[in-house]
């Protein structure tokens, strides 16, 4: 039964991606379907009534009844500790979706593309990155994703084993530390790796930029001061730190 | 009924009885303000207490601070939900600046530098509960905090004390100010959980 | 609808359908007008302060608040700021 939107869900995959992050694989009832770039709404509740709701991006996307979520955990936080932590196979929750249609590329939309991640936003820009290549676009796509550490890079083997067999080609940025061997610099996203990383101004790319809301109003105005049309701009703020 | 999700809630914030309802607390002092930092040279400073046109009252800083600054040790809340415990002030009491003050109005709306309004009624800031203050744990209060001088009203969520305050506009009837235009309570009491229209 | 070329006085059982199609589809892309300053934005680009029993939606060019929904235990309400006109995306 659907009340009010919310479909029963059962968890049934949940999968380490760092130390903080947890990759769920949710089977949703009746499940529409969703596009790239999407979200959903998560709905616990305990068993004394008390609720709590929460939004995660897709990192799947089509009509396929399993989707994919990856939360990162919030220190103090109240849902993200227990979906990294407690919850297990099996477990019951609701969701609501899909939602968003702003964050969404479809593959009528022309190329080229550039997807700007900082941290846990790279999800929703992995499911883009996903409906590109299956697509058979992602050679006019490009992914920076900006991370503290590597080991804090959310689905690091599947971008990189991607780009190498001519998938998105990805761009790393290291906010805090650098795996070994690293030749490039380390700290935040400035104008010359936004220069020298993304699609030049003058191929009018179209950019999804995802991550705390502090990197994005970053990033965002580091683009326009670069030369980008804000019109080519989409964004989607995840709150938090920068 | 909903689907209930095994073990959860246990992380759940418990509440603090210290604590008004929703509030936790912070070490950190953080700033939030609706626009840029005004910067108030304390020469050109001026306190006013107006009532429609009339100026009833005006200071200026050496006779602000003539009036006789007193120590405030008292709890802060905002209304994003932090609350800071323990904090010193030290300022000039809302009772001795209206103590010449002849008025029957039961409203006052704070103006501050650079635009931000804030209402508060009159009987919410008597009684030795507000304060226009001039400093912050022992130092001068800093411009990014409100300096030279804020309303400083602890009972009521923070966005009620002004920061750079400049002067009280009386009022006979209750008005919204700033932030009482855009989402805010008209009294905002943390206790009551008094956060939104 | 009218049977007549003039506007009729009925009462708000008349507008259902065409409500239902103002508020119809993804709000992230309804499009508002602010009151404030006359900014023309799709709902996805506001600035929103959000918490567990409310979101404040402000205009990003003026900051004042468009809407704010409140949420209260298992109802949800909407008051209405400074948005002066919506169409659906």
């Amino acid at each position: 039964m659907i009340a009010g939107d919310w479909r029963p869900a059962r968890v049934a995959r949940a999968s380490a991606a760092t130390p903080s992050a947890r990759v769920l694989r949710l089977e949703v009832s009746g499940w529409p379907g969703s596009a790239a770039g999407q979200h959903i709404d998560v709905r616990l509740t305990a068993e004394d009534g008390y609720q709590a709701v929460r939004s995660y991006s897709l990192a799947s996307y089509g009509d396929a009844t399993e989707v994919e979520i990856a939360v990162d955990e919030v220190p103090d936080g109240e849902v993200s500790p227990y979906l990294v932590r407690d919850v297990q196979p099996g477990d019951e929750l609701e969701v609501k979706g899909p939602l968003g249609g702003y964050f969404v590329w479809h593959p009528q939309d022309a190329g080229p593309v550039q997807l700007i991640a900082g941290g846990s936003g790279v999800v929703p820009l992995v499911a883009i990155a996903r409906a590109a290549t299956d697509a058979g676009a992602a050679a006019s796509f490009r992914l920076l994703y900006s991370v503290r550490r590597s080991e804090d890079a959310i689905y690091r083997d599947e971008l990189t084993s991607g780009a190498e067999d001519g998938g998105v080609r990805v761009t790393w940025a290291y906010t805090r530390a650098a795996p070994p061997g690293w030749e490039g610099s380390v700290g935040r996203v400035d104008d010359a790796l936004l220069r020298a990383s993304v699609w030049p101004v003058e191929q009018n790319p179209l950019v999804y930029v995802c991550g705390p809301t502090g990197f994005v109003e970053h990033v965002a105005d580091a683009l326009v001061e670069l030369g980008h049309s804000p019109g080519r701009i989409r964004t989607e703020r995840f709150g938090g730190a920068s | 009924m909903a689907v209930v999700s095994r073990g959860f809630g246990a992380r759940r914030r418990e509440s603090d009885p210290h604590l008004p309802p929703g509030q936790y607390v912070t070490e950190d002092f953080p700033v939030l303000s609706a626009g840029p930092t005004p910067r108030i040279d304390r020469a050109a400073w001026r306190f006013e207490i107006r009532e429609g046109s009339e100026l009833l009252a005006q200071w200026t800083w050496d006779e602000f601070v003539a009036l006789g600054v007193e120590d405030v040790h008292t709890d802060i809340h905002c209304v994003t939900r932090w609350s800071k415990l323990g904090t010193s002030w030290r300022g000039v009491s809302i009772d001795t600046l209206l103590a010449g003050v002849d008025s029957s109005a039961s409203y006052a709306m704070a103006h501050s530098y650079g635009g931000y309004t804030t209402n508060v009624p009159l009987a919410e800031m008597r009684g030795g509960r507000a304060w226009v203050a001039s400093e912050f744990d022992g130092a001068p209060l800093d411009p990014e905090h409100g300096g030279p001088a804020r309303l400083l009203v602890p009972h009521l969520y923070f966005w009620k004390s002004a920061k750079w305050v400049h002067g009280l506009t009386l009022m006979d009837q209750d008005a919204p100010g700033f932030w009482e235009q855009n989402g805010y309570n008209m009294h905002g009491d943390p206790w009551t959980e008094e956060r939104y229209w | 609808m009218s049977e007549h070329d003039e506007p009729s006085v009925v009462d708000g059982n008349a507008v259902a359908g065409l409500l239902s199609e103002v508020f119809a589809g993804d709000p992230t892309m309804f499009v508002g007008t602010c009151r404030g300053c006359g900014a023309v934005a799709v709902f996805a680009e506001a600035v929103v302060e959000m918490d567990d029993d409310a979101a404040i939606v402000r205009c990003r060019s003026c900051t004042h608040t468009l809407f704010t929904v409140l949420r209260d235990g298992h109802s949800v309400r909407l008051v209405i700021g400074a948005l002066r006109e919506v169409h659906p995306g």
